[in-house]
């Protein structure tokens, strides 16, 4: 049930996409989460779909594998969706009780709705295809400037790294210790919600002694490495743009431009 | 009374990248009373085969069948079985979590509904039973060493009372007394109540003093299945799936080819001494 996640997962393939610097992901994937909320027409619907499919299409992910990390929203999908379709003002479309649906209600219910999974689509594009390892050395390189004023850039990005890193191994953890505490007979399904709760203590405590056991042996280990921190710290692999980057980069503007095109026009 | 897997196969993380058949068609019967090891290399298949003992793995296909009863049945009581065939996993101690460790012991009768005088009972033979010290029955279980620890999470599994006991390395990580000491308590276990056991391991030295069968496992498919003696005899083809056969074993072998004609099958140091003795004529 726990590996359903696919959030901040990596797929592996050998895709144009996966070879890309992370760099220019990071920013394909800024550029389209700002795209979306820009357009306003079908247009604009159309050309974003378009992008995005072009995308999934060129890394070989899975389509399927892709849409299991939209369960995870589905609840925040709805209820986004519900309030921008019984609390938007205009022409009145049907009406029961104290309900009243509106055309503008149903249309930006449907846009939210699309918003919200072309964002998670769109994201996880670059997740499924770039290692978290990359994807914080990405991180770090773009922020860099950001050193001048004083922000540990270095730091965050290897905590976000750390975190990302240890995500997989505390689902495995608690896959792993469900199942022990299944095996002596634990329930973590039946019951009311007072039980469920409760059911989940022989789980949780023995997940956080294990993470903070886990936190401690890697500081250990980074400080017997002599790690201490980002000052002077070369990398084993730097990154440097290719050809392919240059072009990405000319296809993202493009489509930035061609929205924002579309929206002052239509 | 017997457990019988009947043409098991699982397949892990089926219809993404990772897909991996982990086992592949296992025939098995367990009889009531066996001691029995289970040997293979990391990632052979062993753990995941125990976890469809009861039931807390779905085979891809295929069947088990707990005393007659096919465990994949509709309505079967899985968590009944579970208290009938007590796992204890790798690195148990990490799923300790009451603030005493009676208290811990006590979560697996709990949950089979017992009365709290029954639960209490059965926790304070279990703990009695792995040879805890009464003093520490109400210390905080992360006080105790990883030896100790491990006691009362093997105790934690006994106190369900089950027919079958299934330990995944119980040694692992544990000095050569706290491993001992484990080991000749599970036997003692199966001699006086005649509960069956598995024992999962790596170290054919572990298992070779203590268990009637083994059986061997590589790339998720039992190789070989047979009294120890004659599983060791096979001590080439452990090599090649990278196990090793006890050392008797290899010095038996030696001393049969220098010439003293001596009964290769010897698992233990003991055996094996009183068979040289015995060939030299003394």
């Amino acid at each position: 049930m726990l590996r359903d996640i696919t959030i901040g997962q990596y797929y592996p393939a050998d895709s144009v996409i996966h070879r890309l610097d992370p760099r220019v992901k990071l920013f394909a994937t800024l550029i389209f989460i700002i795209s979306l909320f820009i357009f306003r027409s079908v247009w604009g619907l159309f050309i974003a779909t378009v992008f995005m499919f072009g995308f999934i299409r060129l890394s070989k992910v899975p389509f399927g594998y892709m849409v299991k990390g939209l369960k995870a929203v589905v609840i925040l999908m709805l209820i986004t969706a519900m309030f921008n379709l019984f609390l938007t003002n205009g022409k009145e479309l049907v009406s029961f009780w104290i309900f009243t649906i509106t055309y503008e209600g149903l249309r930006n219910a449907v846009m939210m709705a699309i918003r919200l999974i072309y964002l998670i689509l769109g994201t996880s594009v670059m997740t499924l295809t770039t290692t978290p390892n990359q994807l914080t050395d990405g991180l770090e390189k773009s922020l860099r400037p950001l050193n001048k004023i004083r922000v540990p850039v270095h730091e965050i990005a290897m905590m976000m790294s750390i975190a990302l890193r240890f995500i997989p191994i505390l689902v495995e953890e608690t896959d792993k210790i469900m199942r022990a505490q299944m095996a002596r007979g634990a329930d973590f399904e039946a019951g009311g919600i007072i039980k469920r709760a409760k059911s989940m203590i022989p789980l949780l405590v023995p997940l956080f002694v294990s993470a903070f056991r886990r936190a401690n042996d890697l500081a250990m280990a980074m400080e017997a490495r002599c790690y201490r921190g980002g000052t002077g710290r070369t990398k084993m692999k730097p990154l440097t743009y290719v050809p392919i980057d240059y072009k990405a980069y000319g296809i993202v503007l493009g489509y930035f431009a061609a929205m924002i095109a579309v929206r002052i026009v239509l | 009374m017997s457990i019988i897997l009947d043409k098991i196969n699982y397949i892990y993380g089926q219809g993404t990248a990772y897909e991996i058949q982990a086992l592949k068609n296992i025939n098995l019967k367990i009889e009531d009373g066996e001691f029995l090891g289970i040997i293979g290399h990391t990632g052979s298949g062993k753990s995941t085969l125990i976890q469809h003992l009861n039931g807390l793995t779905k085979a891809t296909s295929g069947a088990i069948y707990y005393n007659g009863a096919d465990i994949y049945d509709e309505g079967y009581p899985l968590k009944e079985l579970r208290t009938k065939v007590g796992l204890v996993f790798q690195y148990p101690e990490h799923q300790l979590f009451e603030t005493t460790i009676f208290e811990d012991v006590c979560f697996g009768p709990k949950n089979q509904g017992l009365t709290k005088k029954e639960v209490q009972l059965r926790a304070f033979a279990a703990l009695r039973s792995v040879g805890l010290p009464e003093e520490v029955y109400y210390h905080s279980p992360f006080d105790l060493s990883g030896g100790q620890k491990r006691r009362v999470a093997i105790a934690g599994v006994l106190a369900m009372q089950p027919d079958v006991l299934i330990l995944d390395e119980p040694t692992a990580g544990l000095d050569p007394k706290g491993r001992d000491d484990i080991l000749d308590q599970v036997a003692k276990l199966h001699r006086e109540r005649g509960m069956t056991v598995i024992l999962v391991s790596h170290s054919m030295e572990d298992v070779a003093k203590y268990v009637g069968r083994i059986i061997v496992m590589n790339q998720g498919s039992i190789v070989l299945d047979d009294v120890p003696g004659n599983v060791f005899a096979h001590y080439q083809e452990l090599e090649a799936i990278g196990l090793a056969a006890p050392q008797v074993t290899y010095l038996m072998h030696e001393l049969r080819e220098a010439g003293l004609p001596v009964d290769v099958s010897a698992t233990t140091v003991t055996e094996a001494k009183n068979e040289i003795l015995e060939k030299l004529g003394r």
